[in-house]
């Protein structure tokens, strides 16, 4: 059952993510760098809830877990050489990690 | 830069491929028990999983050759890039694992974790980036 509501919640954080990519990734991946900023603040607002077990899987693991990419960005900072790649990859940990903890803020 | 308009047939290409990602992602958490232990356990498991998701990422162009002009390839790439390692892999995780270990007073370990992950996928890329066709230029001469 709970692999279901993880499943139901990627089927639509994926596609989501896929169309933020395209409409919004150019020369630098700005779709991507918002989609994973604004899923991580999600998360941290999810966690800060107790949801219950179900919900979680629903709207964490699958929903925040399947819009936010780790692949991608790796990819995307390797391929944006390493000044321009650097800052890509220092800004979106960084602002992945506060909005987290904006999130769960604005939760607790 | 210029990208193929995303049919309808791609986006549930990545919704099905995201679900199946996704939930190899949840399967992997449940049998290491990620998530279970104490607060501020470090997160082997999302780290392992974000790395190897990048190395496959980088390595998929080998693995399946970039759509000339079969619809149907681009659907499996969507499916297999987007789809299924983007929502295997996941960013939001790995921030609020990283919020979670400096709330636990482990500063330290969240420093490890975030500069762990992002070196390790790093070299998976570019590891994966050896194993890329030749471009077609090259085969020309």
């Amino acid at each position: 059952m709970t692999v279901l509501l993880v499943a139901l919640g990627a089927a639509i954080g994926a596609p989501l993510r896929f169309l933020a990519a395209h409409h919004f990734d150019g020369r630098a991946p700005w779709g991507t760098l918002a989609v994973n900023v604004l899923g991580s603040t999600a998360l941290g607002l999810l966690s800060a809830l107790s949801l219950s077990g179900s919900a979680m899987a629903l709207w964490g693991t699958g929903l925040c877990g399947g819009f936010t990419t780790y692949s991608a960005f790796a990819v995307q900072a390797v391929g944006l050489g390493r000044v321009v790649g650097t800052a890509y990859a220092v800004a979106t940990l960084t602002m992945c990690v506060l909005g987290a903890g904006l999130g769960f803020a604005l939760g607790s | 830069m210029s990208k193929p308009r995303p049919t309808p047939a791609m986006v549930a290409g990545v919704a099905v491929g995201g679900a199946l990602g996704a939930c190899l992602r949840w399967s992997l958490d449940a049998t290491t028990g990620a998530g279970t232990g104490p607060a501020g356990d470090f997160p082997w498991t999302t780290l392992a999983i974000n790395v190897l998701g990048a190395f496959a990422l980088a390595a998929l162009p080998a693995v399946v050759p970039t759509p000339t002009a079969a619809q149907r390839a681009s659907v499996l790439a969507v499916a297999l890039g987007p789809g299924l390692l983007g929502g295997f892999t996941t960013m939001s995780a790995a921030a609020e694992q990283t919020r979670a270990l400096v709330s636990a007073g482990s500063a330290l370990g969240a420093g490890l974790y975030v500069l762990g992950t992002v070196l390790a996928a790093v070299a998976a890329v570019r590891l994966a980036g050896r194993f890329e066709p030749a471009p077609a230029g090259d085969e020309l001469g």
